[in-house]
């Protein structure tokens, strides 16, 4: 046996050895990209759209960049930073990727942001992770971040909160870093315009038991911040709508997305009148949005398995993967010098993408768009969200000073 | 001999697994602590350990220490060191079952303790939840803590057999799986404890793929010795009569739970630096490196490779970090898990005795077809 593992790691070496000759052969005609996204545990099907997000940006330029092949070497994870970082060190130290595209999901985003500090030579550009932390704590000079987080996608939706009467509301939220960032989002400018938050219930996530949580709403708010996403999302609503529930919903990006509100249940009518906040809009009417959702169509029918309109997870991975390649035209495909020109075309570039004009800030973060969005009916009964409101060039610090700006956590902010 | 003599060799091989420090350097000390022991039986066996080196095990040691020198650093680290923690933790499992015919599925927990223990009492990303101490204090306590735990798992079900003890291990598993999803105050949740890397020692950085290689090598035969010398002094053989007939034993004057238990503590120590090491890999530890599917993947590893012998937990391990990290590159990305399945379903259903079963058995036939054939017509089909 121990010889057979011998001859096998031996064999795996050799063939290292020989696909790094054979890449440096090649080095002048193409460039390698990784991407990553979770084909497998909670976000799979989520994982699977963002990778058609950023194959689609690949494809609408034939595979080529800076004058330059595009060769993608994909790996997946299941949402664990653990396996995300192992997934991504395969691509950088095995595959050799140049340009790193992932991960997904925001504990995954912070832990490669750590492992990219060990890789100054590889430039790495997000998937779709939302923590703020990523770019706010301990950020890493060469992690990029094209799409908004968490919080920016809730900027905008305290105000039309208010705007819809709803004075006193009661957070229930999955107990992580995203949900963290987007009721901060929320939190900050409502709690600053006058509406109070009196109960806050975090729920651990994949919980399918929301009975106490439901037993705990006071009768005197007005409404429900619901940031809870997937099946967290449609369990929360069915055994409300059990309870016999009837207090208006205020939504996390991910609570009213095209899947929820394609699930079947009485409660689905309720939520006509749901308003949240997000990067994404269905049916937003921009002629540039327009023209990214019929490409994600006729490239992606549903008999493929795909979403009848682009998830959020395609759009930022598409974003995110647009950003990648327009760096390489801008450079004219040179990486070299440890990739040091490309990146400081990454930093100075305004990109543009089908929601709008996207800038970097120091710390290498989108300044971007927001949508508030409200659930509407349309003739035959489907579900969709209405574009209430656009925000656009949100940063980081949501528009508050330096000084006053506190991360989002359990506790923070707090208005009772 | 009597069953004093017995148990005072059993408590000197306790006494010596709670003593270790579980580091560098702890392989020769086995060997020397065993002649001043002074007990006869091991004495005498101490010679026939030496001769027991065969000239395979100098290959795969020399080809173990070279590795690192053609290998490519992701190879030394991702697959190398990887291997060596994961397949300290999966020792623990095959000393438990092989060896003491009991099925833990706890062990990933208690590796999780220790990692948990040595992120809260050493330093993290985290500074409001970790004390931030140095590691040399940090992580004897965390062994220390992780043996507690393990002994606790094993005096909770040791007087269980077969299906009992897994499930009891099981819930005990995923009961601390909770305990770090939902409490924050200790153990922060959902989001664990990021950036707990491996010190800086002598101006050698063990967060280098190199010498974290050789750190996970030490420990890894460190606890590859510890192991075969246990299995071979009173206490282990006194385990493996426990297995075959625990009944029997006890008429024999044996107390069969402190033996147990005993070895529970044992395997708890390897888990326990098997669990660090993973941490120092990492980088981090979340709920989810104590989850199910990590408490089940500690049992295929073990059973992968075969649970016989020792080596085997290493085997297995390499086998199930190679699928892990290039099965994707040989199937379409979305069905790459099929291969990994696959490739686990046919060595447990070719081999019960996993890969170390096949070599064995393959040996066998090489060796017994030949001269035999004219011994045994039959075999042989003209």
């Amino acid at each position: 046996m121990k010889s057979s593992k011998r001859v096998f790691l031996r064999t795996l070496a050799g063939a290292a050895v020989f696909a790094a000759f054979s890449g440096a052969a090649f080095a002048q005609q193409t460039v390698k990209i990784g991407l990553l996204a979770t084909l497998e545990g909670p976000f799979a099907a989520g994982g699977a759209d963002g990778m058609r997000g950023a194959e689609l940006a690949i494809k609408q330029r034939n595979g080529m960049a800076g004058g330059k092949k595009i060769v993608l070497v994909k790996a997946s994870s299941d949402a664990k930073p653990d396996v995300a970082v192992n997934a991504t060190r395969k691509l950088v130290e095995q595959d050799k990727v140049d340009i790193m595209v992932g991960p997904l999901s925001g504990g995954e985003g912070i832990a490669v942001k750590e492992y990219s500090k060990t890789q100054p030579n590889i430039t790495f550009i997000n998937g779709s992770s939302g923590a703020q932390a990523t770019t706010l704590v301990n950020p890493s000079p060469n992690f990029f971040r094209f799409n908004t987080e968490g919080a920016q996608w809730m900027v905008g939706l305290g105000k039309a909160a208010l705007d819809k009467g709803y004075k006193r509301v009661m957070l229930i939220a999955e107990d992580y870093a995203f949900p963290y960032s987007q009721v901060q989002g929320f939190m900050s400018e409502y709690c600053r315009l006058g509406g109070k938050v009196p109960v806050k219930a975090w729920v651990p996530l994949g919980g399918k038991d929301y009975a106490s949580v439901i037993a705990r709403i006071p009768k005197d708010v007005d409404a429900l911040l619901v940031v809870l996403g997937g099946a967290d999302a449609v369990n929360f609503l069915n055994q409300y709508e059990a309870a016999g529930g009837d207090k208006p919903i205020v939504g996390g990006s991910i609570t009213v997305s095209q899947d929820i509100l394609n699930y079947k249940g009485k409660r689905r009518d309720s939520l006509v009148g749901t308003i949240a906040g997000a990067p994404i809009a269905d049916a937003y009417d921009h002629p540039d949005f327009k023209a990214f959702v019929s490409a994600y169509q006729k490239e992606y029918p549903v008999s493929s398995g795909a979403y009848p309109s682009p998830s959020l997870f395609a759009l930022v991975y598409y974003i995110n993967m647009k950003a990648a390649l327009d760096g390489l035209d801008a450079v004219k495909g040179d990486l070299s010098g440890g990739q040091a020109k490309y990146r400081q075309a990454l930093s100075k570039m305004t990109l543009k993408t089908p929601v709008g004009d996207v800038r970097l800030d120091a710390n290498r973060q989108a300044i971007g768009t927001t949508f508030i969005t409200e659930v509407v009916k349309d003739a035959q009964g489907n579900l969709f969200n209405r574009v209430l409101r656009k925000v656009d060039g949100i940063d980081q610090m949501l528009g508050m000073p330096k000084e006053q700006f506190k991360m989002g956590s359990r506790d923070e902010p707090s208005c009772p | 001999m009597s069953a004093v003599q017995w148990r005072n060799a059993m408590n000197a091989g306790a006494g010596r697994a709670a003593l270790g420090k579980g580091l560098p350097g702890r392989g020769p000390g086995v060997s020397s602590r065993a002649k001043g022991a002074g007990d006869e039986i091991v004495e005498r066996q101490t010679p026939s350990m030496w001769a027991a080196v065969r000239a395979r095990h100098v290959v795969v040691l020399a080809f173990l220490l070279a590795f690192p020198f053609f290998a490519t650093p992701f190879l030394t680290y991702q697959i190398g060191a990887q291997s060596l923690a994961l397949g300290l933790i999966a020792l623990s499992l095959t000393f438990l079952g092989g060896y003491g015919g009991m099925i833990s599925l706890a062990q990933m927990t208690v590796a999780g303790v220790a990692g948990y223990m040595l992120a809260i009492f050493g330093a993290s990303g985290e500074a409001t939840l970790s004390l931030g101490w140095s590691w040399w204090i940090a992580v004897p306590i965390a062994i220390a803590i992780s043996m507690l735990a393990g002994t606790f798992v094993g005096w909770l079900s040791v007087r269980t057999e077969g299906i009992y003890t897994i499930m009891i291990t099981l819930a005990v598993g995923v009961a601390f799986y909770y305990l770090c999803l939902q409490n924050y105050s200790v153990f922060n949740g959902f989001q664990g404890f990021q950036r707990v890397y491996a010190p800086t020692l002598l101006g050698v950085n063990f967060r280098n793929p190199v010498p974290f290689y050789f750190l996970a090598l030490a420990c890894a035969l460190g606890g590859y010795l510890l192991i075969q010398y246990v299995l071979r002094a009173p206490f282990g053989v006194a385990l493996q009569g426990i297995r075959d007939n625990p009944r029997r034993m006890n008429a024999l004057g044996f107390h069969v739970p402190a033996h147990r238990i005993a070895a529970y503590a044992l395997a708890a120590f390897l888990a326990a630096v098997g669990g660090i090491l993973l941490v120092w890999y990492n980088g981090l530890i979340t709920p989810n490196s104590v989850g199910t599917s990590w408490l089940i993947n500690v049992l295929i590893i073990a059973v992968l490779g075969g649970m016989k012998h020792p080596i085997g937990a290493f085997v297995g391990a390499v086998i199930f970090v190679l699928l892990q990290t290039f099965a994707i590159d040989l199937i379409d990305r979305e069905r790459f898990n099929l291969v990994v399945g696959g490739a686990f379903l046919a060595i447990v259903l070719f081999s019960p005795d996993g890969l170390l079963g096949l070599w064995a058995r393959l040996r066998e036939r090489i060796s017994t077809t030949r001269p035999q054939a004219a011994l045994h017509p039959r075999r042989s089909k003209p």
